[in-house]
């Protein structure tokens, strides 16, 4: 098992050149080889989704993905998003609706909703319970992450009517 | 019932959090973010009972054993009443194993992937040996004996019965009885345990950093089981990713994280998978109750009784032991109603089960889930609305004091019932109900009124015979030269959001804005000792030590301004980052008051002492908050499927320090309680074997199935609490359970069928529909 791989992660643009057994999951090698800790690790079932990237633009729970598939691909994770005093949109939203308590969750629910508001930018809002249910939240009972995201989607739709119009 | 005004400053204010932007951010520090030189994997039981005969590891690896641990004790938490029988607990299992999980071995590897490998060849030889899962199987004479010195497996036992029970009783018209099932659960933060120990050789000091929710506590206990001075080992929590009391007891992987660290002089880390979790991290709410209450011909509750069986699994939590849930079950049953007579008999069972330990609300989601399916199969023997019922039996006037001998203080049971029932619309959804029936749909509606005792200090631990009491809190306040306030806490917060909440009290007494505040908690080198946050208590407790270490850090600051400006101190106001002197516009900056205590402490003459510093402590003795909750369901006949279309929760946790953070607190444990209701359960198979070892298969809720739920609030002012404000951590956890169940009772009620178990799953509900059916088809 012990035969390893040298590939390449681009993590939020960054190269990592890391030397991994092909069994490493995409998580432990971008906790661990890349240092980017911010992606949390909840279950590694495939159920929580705490541990949830964007890997070629779409969100992926990267406990399920190994490495060595990720190579060379864009991967994003919430350090991409923004800083502790540059927070994105998104970002502020989840501070303004208490979208949070203890916040392992949140990076997991910050990269599933980017994903999917960058690909449907126009979904509805039973859709968008559908998407935020596939992430698990322990704290917050999930009324507030659903208000933050839909104040965010409503935010970028009257943006691009406002742009269009 | 006076209720809180509205006062400008900062309490009461939905300011936002600080602890937001780091977490968002990714920026947070969780155990598992700590590098290590080892990780350690653990070896489990698969059996749920055996004796161990031979451990073979493969040559060249490292496994630890209980054989290494030969100087290590055992836990053994202790109390002093109700016939507890203390047992021992080892860090690793010795010659025997007592539930599936139970760590028998240690190994240590570079990486995680190797201690796995290493993990998955070791074998350990297993002589089985019968096992007992069930409580009241476990208590029968014949059942095998988890630990020999606990005969019929009885580690507690607590009875109480009041003076004039049985005339109590004799007197009644008529008499309410039935048998509930909770089943297990586990809390199941979501990010799991886990520790990281570090030797550092030059102090020969270990630094444990761990998912923890009493860093003191753990610190101490760790140190009398190794035998080694406290002074040596720091216990940090970092950020920690939710508790709800798992994270409160003491972890065996703990002790031997702390001795790996001082055998390899390096560090280790543990991170506890999920399957490890489910299976070994603590449970709870496994109980069995049998109730019965003795009524009036008005539907007044007379006496109440009940039998409460609590599975506890196979070892003693610490601190509080294994006793916690039944004995808080035989103390707090009566609930929130006025019944003078009360007989309880509450006993703690052994089983080869993973160990019980306090879960949010501990045995109060349970025992109100009872007693409100008592109150609401009274209502419908008596033909009154269930919240009819209530009305007539709910606690008034206060103080109060309980058949078990608890004082209430003021709070508002009967305003939060009518606060429900008008939020709702009683008449209007009755009406809709039979509209709904006629269309073959199945609507109910369920109430759940409780109390929640919270902020208890010490003597509330020691009635219960603790040999730990823990209870009250410490916070040493202070303000630095440059005027930037520092509040070092014993308290670890989780998740509530504390540092905002004790920065907006210490804010309005000091008049400097809370970002200017900055509250430390969680490392023990940094903060004095303290218990910890659980039992919904830190906003009181430690709410309440820094209101007090406020006000001295408060008049000390005007003692200063009023020499520095000469002037009367009582003409002295602070506000807005300023000492002024009222009705002039005399003033000077507070940084001016902090730099002049520090260094130009000549001016003060020898009348003040230098430094802005100041310690108080709180340990009260308690208060209640309370709370109504009525969820709306519907429920298909067909599938057994509950849905729940409205949740309402009409509150009243005394003031609100802040209103957002109070809310999302009450909304989290609303929602698992709705999970503990419909979804989360723990089962083992006949042998001990545990089936749901997955998330996929203890099912949490997710965002489908928590409603938008509407929150009320009452803002009772209680002279048990310093800042006035009461706890709210566990409230909504403590009554959704029993609101979801009575609703869904209410929409059977046309079936005749009735459930009377948690959680309320499809199957279990369809097996009620079925079961009510069959008599009805035998008559036909
Ligand atoms: S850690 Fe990947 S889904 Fe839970
Ligand atoms: S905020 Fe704690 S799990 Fe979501």
């Amino acid at each position: 098992m012990s035969d390893k791989r040298d590939i390449t992660l681009t993590v939020n643009n960054r190269s990592y050149s890391i030397r991994v057994e092909p069994r490493r999951t995409l998580v432990d090698a971008i906790r661990e080889d890349c240092g980017q800790t911010g992606t949390h690790i909840g279950c590694e079932h495939g159920v929580c989704g705490a541990c949830t990237v964007l890997v070629d633009g779409a969100p992926v729970r990267a406990c399920l993905m190994f490495a060595v598939q990720a190579a060379n691909k864009e991967i994003r994770t919430v350090e991409g998003l923004g800083s502790v005093d540059n927070l994105n949109p998104l970002q502020r939203a989840f501070m303004e609706h208490h979208a949070l308590q203890c916040g392992f969750c949140t990076p997991g629910f910050l990269m599933l909703v980017t994903g999917v508001l960058e690909r449907e930018p126009d979904i509805g809002d039973d859709e968008l319970i559908d998407v935020l249910a596939s992430n698990l939240c322990r704290c917050t009972g999930y009324q507030n992450i659903i208000k933050a995201v839909r104040a965010v989607a409503h935010d970028m739709r009257q943006a691009r009517s406002n742009a269009s119009a | 019932m006076t209720i809180a005004q509205p006062h400008a400053g900062w309490v009461g204010r939905s300011i936002r959090r600080v602890e937001d932007p780091t977490l968002i951010a990714g920026a947070g520090r969780f155990t598992a973010d700590l590098p290590a030189t080892y990780r350690v994997r653990f070896v489990r039981s698969e059996r749920a009972a055996g004796r161990i005969s031979k451990i073979h590891v493969p040559d060249g690896a490292t496994a630890i054993t209980a054989t290494d641990l030969a100087g290590v004790k055992p836990i053994r938490p202790m109390l002093h009443k109700f016939d507890y029988v203390p047992i021992g607990q080892p860090i690793l299992a010795r010659d025997h194993v007592r539930f599936v999980g139970e760590p028998i071995a240690a190994v240590v590897a570079p990486s995680d992937a190797e201690a796995e490998d290493i993990a998955e060849a070791i074998e350990v030889a297993m002589e089985d040996q019968a096992a007992v899962i069930d409580a009241r199987t476990a208590l029968a004479a014949e059942a095998p004996r988890v630990h020999a010195e606990v005969a019929g497996n009885l580690i507690v036992k607590g009875a109480v019965e009041t003076p004039g029970f049985a005339d109590a009783r004799a007197r009644a018209d008529s008499i309410v009885r039935l048998e509930l099932r909770s089943r297990r659960q586990n809390a199941m933060p979501l990010e799991p345990r886990g520790g990281h120990a570090a030797f550092d050789a030059g102090s020969g000091r270990v630094t444990l950093t761990c998912s923890t929710q009493m860093p003191h506590l753990t610190r101490t206990a760790i140190t009398d089981l190794l035998g080694m001075p406290e002074s040596d080992l720091r216990v940090v929590a970092p950020d920690v990713g939710g508790g709800f009391g798992q994270k409160m007891s003491l972890a065996t992987e703990y002790v031997l994280l702390v001795w790996l660290a001082r055998k390899l002089r390096s560090s280790v880390a543990w991170h506890e998978d999920r399957r490890e979790n489910l299976i070994a991290a603590f449970h709870s709410r496994d109980q069995f109750i049998e109730i019965e209450g003795a009524f009036d011909s008005n539907g007044k509750l007379l006496a109440l009784a009940a039998d409460v069986i609590a599975n506890v699994g196979a070892y003693s939590c610490f601190p509080t032991t294994c006793a916690v849930e039944p004995l808080m079950a035989m103390a707090e049953l009566p609930g929130p109603y006025d019944v003078r007579a009360y007989r309880c008999a509450a006993r703690g069972v052994l089983t080869n089960t993973c160990p019980m330990a306090p879960y949010r609300g501990v045995s109060r989601p349970v025992i109100t889930f009872a007693l409100e399916r008592l109150m609401d199969r009274a209502a419908l023997e008596f033909g009154l609305e269930p919240s009819e019922i209530r009305r007539r039996n709910l606690i008034e006037t206060f103080p109060y004091v309980s058949a078990t001998g608890l004082t209430f203080d003021e709070a508002s049971y009967r305003q939060t019932l009518e606060m429900a029932v008008a939020a709702l619309d009683l008449p209007a959804f009755r009406a809709r109900q039979q509209q709904a029936r006629a269309r073959g749909r199945y609507l109910g509606i369920g109430f759940s009124a409780f109390s929640e005792r919270t902020g208890y200090g010490t003597p509330a631990f020691a009635a219960r015979g603790m040999e730990i009491i823990p209870g009250f809190e410490t916070i040493d306040l202070s303000m630095g030269p440059s005027g930037l306030v520092e509040a070092r806490i014993g308290a670890s917060p989780h998740g509530q959001g504390l540092r905002t909440t004790l920065a907006q009290i210490i804010a309005d007494e000091i008049g400097v804005p809370p970002d200017r505040i900055r509250v430390i908690h969680g490392d023990t080198d940094r903060t004095p000792y303290g218990f910890g946050t659980f039992a919904s208590r830190s906003a009181v407790i430690a709410g309440g030590a820094s209101l007090l270490a406020a006000r001295k850090v408060r008049s000390k600051l005007i003692k200063i301004a009023s020499l520095l400006l000469e002037a009367a101190p009582d003409d002295i106001v602070l506000d807005g980052g300023a000492a002024k002197v009222a009705g002039t516009d005399r003033s000077i900056a507070i940084e001016a008051l902090a730099r002049a205590a520090y260094h130009q402490v000549h001016r003060f003459k020898g009348e003040i002492e230098p430094g802005i510093a100041a310690s108080a402590t709180y340990d009260p003795a308690g208060t209640f908050a309370n709370a109504c909750h009525v969820a709306i369901v519907e429920v298909d006949p067909e599938t057994g499927q509950v849905r729940i279309e409205n949740f309402i929760a009409a509150e009243d946790a005394g003031r609100l320090i802040n209103p957002m953070i109070v809310d999302g607190q009450i909304q989290g444990g609303i929602a698992q309680g709705i999970g503990n209701a419909l979804l989360e359960e723990i089962v083992y198979d006949q042998t001990g074997n545990i089936l749901t070892t997955t998330l996929a298969d203890f099912l949490p809720p997710t965002a489908h199935e928590i409603p938008p739920i509407e929150l009320h609030h009452l803002e009772t002012v209680s002279d048990a609490s310093v800042t006035r404000a009461k706890g709210v951590g566990e409230g909504g956890a403590i009554g959704a359970p029993a609101a979801v169940i009575n609703a869904i009772n209410d929409a059977l009620a046309p079936f005749g069928a009735e459930i009377n178990e948690i959680p309320a799953t499809p199957r279990r509900i369809r097996a009620a529909i079925h079961a009510a059916r069959k008599p009805a088809e035998q008559r036909a």
